[in-house]
């Protein structure tokens, strides 16, 4: 079953990611947004778990990172989506997950 | 007599109003003339980011009023160098802020000072109010 999950907080912050990370299975998307981009900034210790996970597909929402500054500086392998990409991933998930 | 006041950021901007909140404290503060610092550690030092960009989030991108601080007199900006190293940032990932001397000529100075979590203490230890955000 393909499930998104979604994290809109910094993992510096809250645990939501790697909480969600530890629970996401192979085939699962994970989706940062909000605050929750700050885990795809290359040369954290999130990124790394990132880069450790495999099978899981990483997304960060364009705009949200944009307003952060950090679009410059996502960490490898981490698919930018816009608001509708946001929207495809929940269309072709049978479940989404949100780790507030 | 003037009063050492510190206000500590620790909030990534956007994600919650707190940024924005402290900016608007600090400007309102600035009037009263007391002797003024911030302190950015933890997400804190996000708000500092350049190059941001709010145009697709619908939201006011504040970050280009941290450059008008210098014009408050508001020239002592700590950094902490840990919060920066774990985030996997450097100082030229910030905003280059600076202020006018008027003692020196109105010699263009560098506002912030990357400091060490204990010297960050120090800095803390040193202040009559401290203001957290």
């Amino acid at each position: 079953m393909a499930m998104l999950h979604t994290v809109n907080k910094s993992p510096f912050e809250s645990n939501s990611f790697e909480t969600c990370l530890g629970l996401a299975k192979s085939g699962s998307t994970v989706l940062l947004f909000e605050d929750g981009v700050y885990a795809a900034t290359a040369g954290t210790s999130a990124a790394d778990a990132i880069s450790n996970a495999n099978g899981i597909t990483f997304a960060v929402l364009g705009p949200d990172a944009q307003a952060r500054g950090i679009d410059g500086k996502l960490a490898d392998g981490i698919k930018v989506v816009d608001y509708d990409g946001f929207v495809d991933l929940v269309a072709e998930s049978d479940q989404v997950q949100a780790w507030l | 007599m003037s009063k050492k006041f510190m206000y500590l950021n620790r909030k990534a901007p956007y994600g919650t109003v707190y940024a924005l909140e402290s900016l608007e404290v600090v400007l309102i503060g600035a009037a009263f003339e007391q002797d003024v610092s911030l302190a950015f550690i933890g997400d804190g030092v996000y708000q500092l980011t350049k190059g941001q960009n709010t145009d697709g989030i619908g939201m006011k991108n504040f970050s280009p009023t941290y450059s008008a601080l210098g014009d408050y007199d508001v020239n002592k900006i700590y950094v902490e160098k840990e919060s920066l190293e774990e985030r996997g940032l450097t100082l030229d990932d910030l905003q280059h802020l600076v202020w006018e001397d008027e003692d020196e000529d109105w010699a263009e100075k560098d506002s912030i000072r990357l400091v060490s979590r204990a010297e960050l203490a120090d800095v803390l230890d040193d202040q009559d109010v401290v203001l957290s955000f």
